[in-house]
């Protein structure tokens, strides 16, 4: 079992939930995020003053799936959130240990 | 034009005896109505300004600071309307005789002239005295809001309330006398007709003053003298009051026609509604040009001073210009709020709302703009007008602020700017339910 964690733009969300879902992924979990990379946020002007955004919002998604899964569901998120700017984000996928469904007590591939 | 074609060939004598009843006068009693009624109607038109001055500052300012600006704005209404009542109209209207200063005493109506047997409606010039009472007070509540926004975020409620107190009691309606009142000022002839320097620039002169002193909040300024953003709370709010204080406008200019009696006036309340219109809608098309040129974006908060300087820019003659020129005067008072924000910000004069450019800087200009169009008007008496006017409000206003500081205190400690003045001054918060990062 694999952990991918993405970081999307928040737009890109919906069309990224598509393409797994497509790609036969059951679930994630998507919580909202900010954070910056090497262009290190950008800059905004108000009333003649000009002010950094080093934190820019991302959403982060969390999705766990069996190791044959994986290259499908990273290329998924890949075509689905590239919209060939800056900032369109990143993929990491960690190896997982354990899974385990609360309800019924399943665990490994059976609990996700 | 026709008729008057037909006038020249003389052909038409007795169709111009026919026509001149129309013109007669209403009956004295009919003008005694209507001009009250133009002044209840006009009055709550400015009052509601208050309202308009309240979401634009709420807007402007963070949201930890966004219900202690309410606090002021509802308290200082409620202020100089007591004040004005007590002590400001009589200080300003009555006995002035050509000087300086009116009366310390209570105002109370007089309309026995109006009642009983015999009444005098005069030359359809007349009108409730209550009515009266009530465009001015409305009028002083209008200065009073000007400085609560360029001091927002750092002053403490009781000695800015305190303030409002000078100002609205005694310093508006002693320098309004000069010339509303029937003093000195208009006995030289300076003309401002609803208030560009009279009500605008001395709400921008007590705001200045008191920027100046209190000095610009927190990280406002870094030690370079870069200015640094502060965005405010709610862009949707400050629209929302920026089109609030337009409409309470007509009122304010309108009104200021003073009567209602005959087609006259009602045709130059006419004129003024659109040029009001014209000057505010020439000050954000000027300050979105300017700001995209200067900025390369166009800043919301600057469109929305824009409208706010074209009308106070056309307010001190909002009646004699053409609409062309009404739109040139008030596209001038947008770009001056454009390059005068960057002016204030290199002197680190922190002015939260942008209040000083739209009030100060285009109250000056719109009462030299005076003489573009209003041919009774002199430069030099225009000029004598604004520097006095300024000098005594900020002679004044300068007394009032380093009083209050040395006695009580003026600025909120570091700590509870930091903190918001919600928490530290009010114990309560605009948004309790909104996490802040």
């Amino acid at each position: 079992m694999k952990l991918i964690i993405a970081i999307v733009k928040p737009f890109k969300l919906d069309a990224v939930r598509e393409a797994l879902t497509a790609a036969g992924v059951d679930g994630m979990t998507a919580s909202e995020a900010k954070g910056f990379g090497r262009q290190k946020g950008q800059t905004e002007i108000y009333r003649g003053a000009e002010y950094e955004v080093n934190f820019l919002p991302k959403v982060r998604l969390e999705i766990v799936l069996d190791d044959d899964k994986v290259e499908a569901a990273c290329e998924a998120i890949r075509s689905a959130a590239n919209s060939e700017k800056i900032g369109d984000g990143k993929i990491f996928v960690l190896s997982v240990e354990e899974a385990i469904r609360i309800r019924t007590g399943e665990t490994g591939a059976a609990a996700i | 034009m026709f008729i008057n074609k037909l006038k020249n060939f003389g052909l038409i004598a007795g169709l111009t005896v026919m026509a001149s009843p129309a013109m007669a006068e209403v009956p004295g009693e009919t003008a005694f109505i209507f001009n009250t009624l133009l002044f209840l109607i006009m009055g709550a038109f400015v009052m509601w300004m208050a309202a308009g001055f309240a979401m634009l500052e709420s807007g402007m300012v963070r949201s930890k600071n966004v219900a202690t600006i309410c606090v002021k704005n509802v308290a200082l209404f409620a202020i100089a309307g007591i004040l004005y009542y007590v002590v400001g109209y009589n200080l300003m209207y009555s006995g002035v005789d050509a000087g300086f200063i009116g009366e310390f005493s209570m105002w109370s109506p007089d309309d026995s002239a109006y009642l009983g047997e015999t009444p005098d409606f005069g030359e359809g010039d007349t009108y409730a005295a209550g009515s009266d009472w009530f465009f001015q007070m409305v009028f002083v509540a209008t200065a009073a809001s000007i400085v609560s926004g360029t001091l927002a975020e750092r002053i403490k409620l009781w000695p800015f309330l305190g303030f409002v107190a000078l100002l609205t009691a005694i310093i508006y309606p002693i320098q309004g006398s000069w010339t509303w009142g029937g003093g000195w000022l208009s006995e030289m002839g300076f003309a401002d007709f609803a208030g560009s320097t009279i009500v605008h620039s001395v709400g921008g002169w007590a705001a200045l003053t008191g920027a100046l002193i209190l000095g610009a909040r927190s990280g406002r300024y870094t030690s370079a003298g870069a200015p640094v953003a502060m965005p405010g709370s709610s862009m949707p709010l400050a629209t929302l009051g920026t089109f609030i204080l337009w409409l309470g406008w007509f009122g304010f200019n309108g009104g200021s026609q003073l009567a209602l009696g005959s087609a006259e006036n009602a045709i130059a309340i006419s004129q003024i509604f659109i040029n009001t219109n014209l000057a505010a809608a020439g000050g954000v098309v000027a300050a979105m040009i300017a700001s995209q040129m200067v900025y390369k974006k166009v800043d919301l908060t600057l469109a929305l001073n824009g409208a706010i300087g074209g009308l106070v820019s056309i307010t001190a003659e909002p009646l004699a210009p053409t609409g062309g020129l009404a739109i040139l005067i008030g596209a001038v008072g947008g770009l001056l709020i454009v390059f005068s924000v960057t002016v204030l910000d290199r002197f680190k004069i922190d002015d939260v709302v942008g209040a000083i450019p739209a009030h100060l800087v285009c109250g000056i200009w719109g009462t030299l703009a005076v003489v573009l169009s209003n041919g009774e008007a002199s430069l030099v008496t225009q000029l004598i007008g604004i520097a006095s006017v300024g000098a005594f409000v900020v002679v004044t206003s300068s007394i009032g602020w380093l009083v209050l500081k040395v006695v009580v205190g003026i600025r909120a400690s570091e700590e509870e700017e930091l903190l918001g003045l919600d928490k530290s001054e009010l114990g309560i918060e605009a948004y309790p339910e909104f996490s802040r990062s």
